[in-house]
């Protein structure tokens, strides 16, 4: 059952939102200038890295170790988000457990994306009968929920972030295939191709020089997209329990504690949430940058 | 028309049989077999036990065995017995289905008509602002995690306006409030694809005859629009019953409604393996079939399909 056409794949751009940019004429901003005109998106992206990689710089407070004298204490401007039913800082939690979410979301970006786009490349270039198996392949992970992939992972193994990136990885396999394979049937069918095969190129310099400038830039989109449904997947898993043990703070897992707390605190659950809104839609924001970075 | 439908149906025949045959080669490929899992939350559990257990439910024939006696009573419905509990999977699923249902198809319905409303809106509009951000609103929909949006409404109304209460107690807002949470969520990639594909349709020039006939941008829109429109956003909305289920079942549990999330996370929970095996091929089921009935309903509303000898039969849909 094939779920999308087999041309034009709208995955990409119904994701990215670039539903009603232009087919052409615009201007490639591959420069570093043009890049930096996304500023408004590239700075906060860059505070969240920085949020992963060097926490302490961001708060000085402890997201371990809280003061019980301070408890449920409403944001102010010591405590910015407030903190929980410990005393614990909420947003030294939501900065500590940046890096937490980044990593197992990156974890399940990568198995996606490598394996997704071999498979991809696979399907496109290895003859029909690879192209038929790879794809029932992809219609099979496609039936199955990505959630309900990564539950299945989480039971046989134990709960924990590397087993929640691997189930979601899993399951972002199928996209990555579809859209790869998509790109390299499109790019394949065209004369300058068949001319560089013609005139000796082997499989491997054609597939580098040729067919891979021309399908990097959907995948780096759809990379950024799956990030943000990657963050999205595993808060969500978190919230139900299946990430990271607590006090780890991880951010669905924040929510989830701050549930218990709804009638009396309402920032437990609202503030951490609003961070996982806005990074969603960067790397929403961040794909369709990139995407008409790379239309030519 | 009727090798395409049975075509149809074979593959999707063929992908819940593939999708039997990964479960069951995952659940093969564990350091242990199901009993053994089950029971080594239980310190206790003897070898003696754990023997007579697999016996039981016939971990201990050879796979090929195994593979073929579960597919056997799959044909005949049969899901095999939860470890928990003792009662078959089936009979489990079936005691909670309903709310499920209840839930999901009236989140579906209420995410179409939703997505209908806002591509309406965003293509009528006559205002540049309110039309930029009506089309802004997918985006943004997409962005917002279920759980959350779902706690921040319990927040406001339950906690803030006390008009409804934290638990379901079968009023009119305890089963409204989930429906659109979950109908929010679903709505966004339906809407998107809706208006991409009317954006398109508006570039044909049939429409430029429409208009200098005549005919009012609400007429254009509604007959042959949307019309035309609809095979696209029909598709996603197929692929989306995936979205749907994983959403039911985090919308269940911050509504705290009994229902297949329930069943699921306890399931996971007591590594009940047989009980998450049925799950995972009901919904893989749900899934296809749904999908299968998109594909037949296409043709309905697209007969080129059937014509132009493409692979899938929604080439024309993109």
């Amino acid at each position: 059952m094939s779920l999308l056409t087999e041309r034009g794949t709208p995955a990409v751009e119904l994701a990215t939102g670039s539903a009603l940019e232009p087919e052409h004429g615009a201007t490639p901003k591959t420069t570093l200038l043009g890049w930096l005109r996304n500023w408004w998106v590239l700075l906060p992206l860059a505070l969240l890295l920085a949020w992963a990689v060097l926490p302490g710089l961001f708060t000085g407070q402890d997201p371990l170790t809280g003061v019980p004298q301070q408890k449920l204490a409403e944001p102010s401007l010591a405590h910015p988000f407030g903190t929980d039913h410990l005393g614990r800082d909420v947003y030294a939690r939501v900065v500590h457990g940046t890096s937490q979410t980044l990593m197992t979301a990156g974890l399940a970006c990568l198995i996606g994306s490598v394996v997704g786009s071999l498979l991809g490349l696979l399907a496109a270039t290895a003859g029909r009968f690879a192209d038929s198996v790879a794809m029932r392949f992809v219609d099979v992970v496609l039936a199955v929920p990505a959630f309900l992939i990564a539950l299945i992972l989480v039971t046989a193994t134990e709960p924990g972030p590397f087993s929640l990136g691997l189930g979601v990885g899993i399951a972002s396999i199928a996209a990555f295939a579809r859209l790869v394979r998509t790109e390299v049937l499109r790019v394949r069918s065209r004369d300058f191709v068949q001319a560089a095969l013609m005139s000796g190129g082997g499989y491997l310099t054609v597939l580098r020089r040729h067919i891979i400038p021309h399908v990097i830039g959907p995948v780096l989109a759809l990379l950024a997209v799956d990030l943000g449904a990657a963050i999205l997947a595993i808060s969500g898993l978190g919230f139900l329990g299946f990430g990271s043990p607590p006090p780890t703070p991880e951010w669905g897992l924040l929510i989830s504690e701050g549930r218990q707390y709804l009638t009396v605190a309402w920032w437990l659950t609202t503030l951490p949430g609003l961070v996982i809104v806005a990074a969603v839609m960067l790397t929403a924001v961040l794909g369709r940058a990139i995407n008409k970075a790379f239309r030519f | 028309m009727g090798g395409y439908i049975a075509q149809r149906i074979g593959q999707a025949l063929l992908v819940i049989l593939l999708a039997y045959t990964a479960v069951f080669l995952a659940v093969q490929a564990l350091p242990n077999d199901p009993v053994t899992i089950f029971l080594s939350a239980d310190s206790s559990a003897d070898p003696a036990t754990i023997a007579q257990m697999k016996a039981y439910y016939g971990y201990d024939q050879p796979l090929i065995v195994q593979y073929f006696t579960q597919l056997g009573a799959l044909l005949t419905g049969d899901l095999g017995y939860s470890l928990s509990s003792g009662s078959a999977v089936s009979t489990r699923i079936g005691e909670v289905i309903g709310s499920t249902l209840l839930l999901a198809g009236s989140a579906f319905a209420l995410a179409l008509v939703l997505a209908v409303a806002l591509t309406a809106a965003a293509s009528l509009s006559r205002r540049p602002r309110v039309r930029n951000a009506l089309l802004n609103l997918p985006p943004l929909m997409i962005s917002i995690p279920v759980f959350w949006l779902g706690l921040v409404l319990l927040q406001v109304l339950a906690v803030q306006l006390g008009v409804m209460s934290l638990f379901p107690d079968g009023s009119f807002l305890s089963l409204a409030v989930p429906i659109l949470v979950l109908a929010i969520h679903l709505s966004a990639p339906i809407a998107q694809v809706l208006i991409k594909s009317v954006h398109e349709v508006n570039t044909q020039p049939f429409v430029d005859v429409l208009r200098a006939k005549g005919a009012s941008e609400e007429w254009i829109f509604y007959r042959h629009t949307l019309k035309n429109a609809a095979p696209a956003a029909l598709s996603i909305a197929g692929i989306t019953i995936g979205t749907l289920l994983a959403g039911s079942v985090i919308t269940e549990t911050v509504f705290a409604r009994a229902g297949l999330g329930q069943l699921v996370l306890q399931a996971v929970t007591v590594q009940d393996i047989p009980l998450v095996q049925g799950l995972v091929l009901l919904t893989a089921a749900a899934f296809t079939a749904v999908n299968l009935l998109v594909d037949l309903i296409h043709p309905k509303l697209d007969p080129r399909i059937i014509t132009s000898h493409a692979g899938s039969p929604r080439a024309l849909a993109a």
